[in-house]
């Protein structure tokens, strides 16, 4: 008989514990597994009644993401050279030819540039102004910082219409400064106080000890305070990331080719010869990997930080 | 190593003045100790001699140089905080360098003086660990490391053994002054610590409420206080106050306490008739039945070789370190004596001492 203990769970408790966080991931893991094995079915498979669940994998789905193709009839199909390629083979299966690649790859480099560009940006504009809020008499502090949290007290599309117009006549429509610039401006009052949260943590004496060892203050802010800001940073990195990742309704109406991210790109997969979901599926798989790479990455900070600086380490 | 000189130093925070119109001289080598309640502008008052806050209105010279303006990089002083502020992504090693590498200096050079200050205040065997899991006083140490391996022109310590606990703040307070012993430097330490300061100053400045209330070596501010507040603050138990209404002029040499004639030191000023404190320390209240004055036997507290009696008496209650063995009953009335060449007169008007032949040579401004 083990004793009653007040700080180890019984073997009951742990059983119940455990069942109900699988429960749970079960439950939210099964859209994205049920999307993820979409990219590896058949286009028959996908849509069968009742859903397949066991099946033989096909790269069909991915093939039809990265190409565009055209029918052609069953003679000049046979007249054609043996496909040289396993790509090749799996499109002339359906009776087609690859004629070139989709946009996808653009799109979704396009993501990359934007997603990662305002992340970056919010994180640099967010980290110095959240620094000199804490750190210095500021004028109006509390109004700036009301302010710059109010810039979140209504849902960004609610301004879709003018930002629409002031972008159309300042040319950032369609551009990728243009959207850098907007999820910049939505993400850097999140940054700015969730940073300021992180700074206001770091006691001042740190940099004052640096102070009069003899560096300047920027030299201070660089080697004493952003070390020791870098939980708060990488957690304030992720939320702006999936943010600026996930966006679509601003992605819809400001771009429609350069600029174009890969949110508003997957849905007209769906509407190019009949519902190819496999490779919907592939796409949201290859679109979901950069963020939860990123997220692993940075894992280590995430769970620290995300306690917002209430547990001291 | 340097003189500091404090002229008239004056900081307001908006409407709140921390620090008025100061003026004080650190002496070159000097262990200086600012003393005071919390709140009293003293850490302001060193914050300020280091640069890490600018004055309102006045001027610092630290070796001459006027420096009130001028960032804490550029003032070639060292900071011991009370939280140590050692840089917790470093170890001990690297906390002591950086303010060598931020001057430049070769690598070789660095390593050298790390060594050095490693092997004077003994922490050879930590210098490769992180600062994390360090005990107190050996993040004291690597503070202070931090502090000497530069040279600089003068120490600043905000309350450094603050954070330590009271055993081992007595080792270290002495290893601190052996250390300035042997080193020389000019330091200027903040403490609300009394004892603290008596124990480890060359000299003492007492600030309460913004205002330096007097400044000097330990004994003649134990002695003569220039001003009630520190005749309360310094000492324990504090000085004894017995209140009266009386006028004095110079030459005087007696005063009368409740009717009864007390001598005093020779006054060397003119007061007008108005309510005066005659102070006494508790030391050098003597209980003996020849005592014209009388005291009530209140309550006694045994402190192993001396006692202290609380006793009431006509101008208030009193307490009187006498030897342990010395009879005391409770409810008794005895006879007081007050040692006459040791007796404080304030106006209790203005807080301040009346000059007299025991306090002119301390009594200043």
């Amino acid at each position: 008989m083990s004793a009653y203990s007040i700080t180890e769970p019984t073997l009951r408790a742990k059983w119940v514990a455990g069942s109900i966080v699988v429960l749970y991931a079960l439950i939210t893991l099964l859209p994205l597994v049920w999307i993820v094995l979409t990219g590896f079915k058949t286009p028959p498979d996908s849509i069968s009644y009742p859903p397949k669940v066991i099946f033989s994998p096909s790269m069909e789905g991915y093939v039809n993401l990265f190409t565009t193709r055209s029918r052609i009839a069953a003679d000049d199909l046979a007249a054609l050279p043996p496909p040289e390629t396993w790509y090749d083979q799996i499109v002339r299966d359906r009776d087609m030819v690859i004629v070139g690649p989709s946009k996808f790859g653009e799109r979704f480099l396009n993501s990359v540039i934007i997603g990662f560009g305002s992340t970056a940006l919010s994180i640099i504009l967010g980290t110095l102004a959240a620094y000199a809020f804490s750190r210095f008499r500021v004028p109006l502090k509390d109004d700036l910082l009301f302010f710059i949290l109010s810039t979140r007290m209504m849902p960004p599309i609610a301004v879709a219409i003018p930002i629409f117009l002031m972008y159309r006549s300042l040319g950032l429509s369609d551009t990728h400064l243009g959207m850098i610039l907007l999820y910049t401006g939505v993400n850097i009052s999140l940054a700015v106080w969730l940073l300021k949260g992180f700074i206001d943590e770091i006691p001042r004496e740190y940099e004052e000890a640096a102070l009069i060892d003899g560096y300047t203050r920027f030299q201070a802010f660089r080697k004493v305070v952003l070390p020791q800001a870098a939980t708060g940073i990488a957690s304030t990195a992720i939320f702006c990331l999936i943010f600026a990742w996930n966006e679509y309704a601003f992605a819809v109406l400001l771009t429609s080719g350069t600029a174009q991210t890969a949110p508003p790109f997957i849905p007209t997969i769906i509407g190019v010869g009949g519902q190819d979901w496999p490779a919907v599926g592939a796409g949201v798989t290859l679109f979901l990997l950069p963020v939860m790479i990123f997220t692993i990455l940075l894992r280590k900070h995430l769970l620290r930080g995300i306690t917002f600086g209430a547990v001291r380490k | 190593m340097a003189e500091i000189i404090i002229r008239n130093l004056r900081k307001e925070f908006g409407a709140f003045t921390a620090v008025q119109d100061s003026s004080f001289t650190i002496g070159d080598g000097e262990f200086f100790m600012l003393l005071g309640p919390s709140g009293c502008g003293k850490t302001t008052t060193l914050r300020m001699i280091a640069g890490l806050e600018l004055p309102t209105a006045g001027e610092i010279f630290i070796d001459g140089e006027e420096v009130s303006q001028k960032p804490a990089s550029q003032r070639d002083i060292a900071f011991v905080f009370q939280m140590f502020a050692l840089y917790p992504h470093m170890n001990v090693r690297r906390n002591i360098s950086y303010p060598l590498v931020s001057q430049g200096l070769p690598p070789a050079q660095v390593k050298t003086k790390v060594a050095e200050v490693a092997r004077i205040l003994g922490i050879e065997s930590i210098l490769d660990k992180p600062v994390g899991g360090l005990s107190g006083g050996d993040r004291q140490r690597v503070a202070l490391g931090r502090a000497i391996v530069r040279d600089p022109k003068a120490f600043m310590m905000d309350e450094p053994l603050g954070a330590l606990d009271a055993e081992f703040r007595e080792h270290m307070s002495e290893e601190l002054r052996a250390l300035h012993d042997r080193m020389g430097a000019t330091t200027v330490y903040v403490t609300h610590d009394q004892l603290e300061a008596m124990q480890m100053g060359d000299k003492i400045v007492v600030m309460n409420h913004g205002v330096v209330e007097q400044f000097g070596v330990p004994q003649d501010i134990y002695d003569h206080p220039a001003t009630l507040f520190v005749a309360d603050f310094i000492g324990s138990p504090s000085m004894n106050f017995l209140r009266y209404d009386g006028a004095v002029r110079a030459g005087d040499t007696t005063v009368s306490l409740g009717g009864v004639t007390m001598r005093t030191p020779e006054i060397q000023a003119d007061a007008a008739p108005g309510p005066r404190v005659f102070g006494v320390r508790p030391e050098h209240v003597r209980l003996t039945d020849s005592g014209a004055y009388r005291g009530k036997i209140e309550a006694s507290e045994y402190l192993g070789t001396t006692q202290i009696i609380t006793l009431s008496s006509s101008c208030g209650s009193l307490k009187a370190r006498v030897p342990s063995g010395q009879v005391a009953k409770l409810g008794e009335v005895v006879g007081l004596e007050f040692n006459p060449a040791t007796i404080s007169i304030f106006d209790e008007i203005t807080g301040r001492a009346l000059r007299s032949a025991a306090n002119a040579r301390v009594l200043h401004g």
